[in-house]
């Protein structure tokens, strides 16, 4: 027999002593860190960045497979008693020598895990991670040419790829608010002194939003480089836009932190077969959130769209897409991206 | 059941406005639900599993007598708070809202040989929307005792108090037998042969099969020489909680002072009028802190019927405001110590299992009332 098949085995007569329970809800008392735990995380300490934001340093625990610069882990954690799970780009450099890894969280207003994260989290919090994800990463074979298109927090997708290093050629072009608002600000000028980037540091306040044909003047070869763009929806949706118009759409890689919603109509009362709940909802709000508030286990991931980790089946009546518009009804086999769906009358999920 | 009626005095109106200060007072707990809450249930849930791991470490050696007395007494300690603050709270969803799968009535499991999703169904939907209906409600009697001095006698109603004690010795078996419908699954060749019943059978009978195995062969068998010893301890430690958890469900619903519903008495039920049969149906246990998280704070089974999914830790605090509206709406509240309200509901056991005394004194049934109010 294997050491894996007698590993096990051992296991499954361990089930026998801790029935109903399992081991590992004896074990996650002890050591909530252990290989073969569901992974989580400690937080080890926060660092205030801006006013408004924080690197939060997380030991992973040991089934953390590590990441690529530029993807995002998504991270729960219990606010006001309640899970909550969001997506969080990586800011630390995959080399870490002590194996921790960090997010930077801009704190919104009236945002609920923003604001847990930056204000109130206090070392020592265990939280609950997924493994590192995302698209939003440079390709093996790295460009000769570089620009780097980002504004407010969407700097953390970008900072984890500076802090990774190895290309010869970068210029960012970064807007904020006012200069204390640029998050990594030091990090950033201390590159430019290394010569190992061209930074384009824009204050919104004082100079205005960027219009993006001032990159012709900016960064006069900007179409010639591979482009990374993370901000908010007005940036992407114009940077799109503009590099479509050029042709070079190919050129252009974009990380959305929000779905960008266009539609909603009328709600409907919503069943959750499993749980046995219904409730009423209006045709804006994503059955992800429905579900959450009447307290039903709703799988998540990025919650705006991307990544799948939502899908439910849709057993009964309709729903609409709230990126599209589109209306999909139930049947046999149909499933349904909660994160970006809402009611479009009466419905049930099975959840 | 009461010969007069406790809330004839109650107009529509006013049943419907003791419904919205109710629903208030839900509003008011459910609004400030949060990390307090959370710390306590997690708390709990680390004390028990770290007190079971412990006694039944110490009961390795339970040869050696006083490791038997503190391992059973661990032991027994731990299944009580298992089945009680713990397994019956979050199977009734009390702590859903926190979202953690791990505490969740959905994905709960307990030390229990009823499956939770049958009891589940058999607790939550039945005993909770039909309590103290007559027929419906299978908590009452168990299908098996006469309640009220309404119910026909009959010969066989003589031994209720010894399958009393048995059911409460067995108590676990009791459960599952009546959340499986036995009495009546068993009845006829169809029902038997029923593919549903017959998997939900499946289900009980390999859940009861787990549960004995570590109980009375696993755990015994680790033992080594004290074998035989740590089979007795959890024999006994099960035995403990079973009439522990007996005594606590019998105090909710059966002294005296607490009032048995016909089914024709809830067809059309308001949510005013449903409080009200939650109010006069349930009855409460006074005593320490410690006898409350033991009871799994069914001590406060009036607040816990009102509201089933409201954190058990908060039923003491809403009991203070749920008390001061039965003196507003001068309805009774039972309440007893444990001793005092076992006693009585032993007492009802034995009164009614031999006929009524005297030909029943003719008064307005307060079901029809509760209608009609
Ligand atoms: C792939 C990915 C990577 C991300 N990386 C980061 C990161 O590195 N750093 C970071 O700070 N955030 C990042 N986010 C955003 C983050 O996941 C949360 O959406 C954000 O922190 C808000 O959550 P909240 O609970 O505080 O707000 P909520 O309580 O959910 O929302 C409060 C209000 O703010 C609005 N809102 C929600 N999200 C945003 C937003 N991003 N911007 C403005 N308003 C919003 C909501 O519509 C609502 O009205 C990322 C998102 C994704 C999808
Ligand atoms: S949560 Fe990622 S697609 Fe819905």
């Amino acid at each position: 027999m294997t050491s894996a098949a007698l590993r096990s085995r051992a296991w499954k007569l361990l089930e026998l002593v801790t029935t109903p329970l399992l081991p590992s809800d004896y074990l996650d008392l002890l050591s909530p860190l252990r290989a073969g735990a569901d992974l989580r995380g400690r937080i080890e300490a926060v660092h205030q960045e801006t006013d408004s934001a924080a690197t939060i340093v997380i030991r992973p625990g040991k089934g953390w497979r590590g990441h690529v610069a530029g993807q995002y882990i998504r991270i729960g954690v219990d606010v006001d008693g309640v899970r909550l799970w969001r997506a969080y780009s990586v800011t630390s450099p995959t080399s870490r020598a002590d194996g921790r890894i960090t997010i930077t969280v801009k704190a919104i207003p009236d945002g609920k895990v923003s604001h847990h994260l930056v204000h109130r989290v206090q070392p020592g919090t265990v939280v609950h991670l997924d493994q590192a994800t995302g698209e939003f990463v440079l390709p093996a074979a790295k460009p000769a040419k570089v620009l780097y298109l980002t504004a407010g927090s969407g700097i953390t997708p970008v900072m984890g790829m500076l802090r990774d290093g190895g290309l010869s050629d970068v210029v960012m072009v970064h807007s904020a608010p006012r200069a204390e608002d640029v998050i990594f600000r030091k990090d950033l000028h201390d590159l430019v002194a290394d010569k190992a980037l061209t930074l384009v540091e824009r204050h919104t306040d004082t100079d205005g939003v960027l219009d993006l044909a001032e990159l012709e003047t900016l960064v006069p070869d900007w179409a010639e480089r591979e482009t990374w763009a993370c901000g908010p929806t007005g940036l992407l949706d114009a940077a799109e836009e503009h590099w479509a118009s050029r042709g070079i759409a190919d050129r252009l890689h974009t990380e959305r932190f929000r779905p960008s919603v266009v539609v909603a109509g009328d709600g409907g009362e919503v069943t959750f077969g499993k749980t046995g709940k219904t409730v009423e909802a209006d045709g804006a709000t994503p059955l992800l959130d429905v579900g959450e508030q009447a307290g039903v286990l709703m799988p998540s991931g990025c919650r705006m769209g991307i990544c799948f980790g939502c899908v439910t089946p849709l057993k009964a009546g309709a729903v609409r897409d709230l990126r599209t518009g589109e209306i999909t009804e139930a049947e046999d086999g149909v499933l349904v991206q909660t994160c970006v769906s809402a009611a479009a009358g009466p419905c049930e999920l099975e959840r | 059941m009461t010969a007069i009626d406790p809330t004839a005095h109650l107009t529509d109106e006013q049943i419907e406005d003791l419904g919205r200060e109710l629903d208030a007072i839900r509003d008011e707990v459910i609004a400030s639900r949060g990390e307090k809450d959370a710390a306590y249930i997690r708390k709990v849930i680390s004390v028990q599993r770290k007190l079971e791991l412990t006694s039944r470490g110490i009961l390795l050696f339970s040869l050696f007598p006083p490791a038997w007395l503190i391992g059973t007494a661990g032991l027994s300690v731990a299944k009580i708070l298992e089945n009680m603050e713990i397994g019956h709270n979050v199977l009734h969803g009390q702590w859903d809202w926190m979202r953690d799968p791990k505490i969740h009535s959905t994905t709960w499991e307990w030390d229990h040989v009823s499956p939770a999703d049958q009891w589940k169904h058999s607790h939550n939907e039945l005993h909770h929307t039909y309590t103290n209906v007559i027929g419906k409600d299978n908590d009452l009697g168990y299908g098996i005792m006469r309640v009220d001095e309404d119910q026909r006698w009959h010969p066989m109603h003589l031994g209720q108090p010894l399958w009393n004690f048995i059911n409460a010795c067995f108590f676990e078996y009791g459960i599952a037998a009546y959340d499986l419908e036995l009495g009546k699954n068993l009845r006829t060749k169809k029902r038997r042969k029923d593919p549903e019943f017959r998997a939900r059978a499946r289900a009980v009978g390999r859940k009861i099969r787990r549960q004995v195995l570590k109980d009375y062969v696993v755990h015994p068998l680790l033992s080594g020489p004290s074998f035989l010893t740590t089979l007795a301890a959890t024999f006994t430690a099960n035995l403990v909680r079973n009439l522990w958890s007996h005594s606590v469900i019998m105090c909710g619903h059966f002294p005296e002072g607490v009032a048995v519903f016909e089914r024709r008495s809830i067809k059309g039920e308001t949510r005013g009028q449903w409080y009200l049969r939650q109010m006069m149906g349930s009855a409460n246990i006074s005593g320490s802190k410690v006898m409350h998280i033991m009871t799994g704070n069914l001590s406060h089974q009036i607040e816990h019927h009102l509201f089933p999914d409201l954190p058990s830790n908060r039923y003491a605090e809403v009991a203070v405001k749920v008390k001061a509206l039965f003196e507003k709406y001068e309805l009774e509240y039972v309440s007893g110590s444990l001793p005092k309200q076992v006693f009585s509901a032993w007492h009802k056991v034995f009164r009614l299992s031999l006929p009524n005394r005297k030909p029943k004194v003719k008064a307005p049934a307060r079901e029809k009332e509760l209608v009609a109010a």
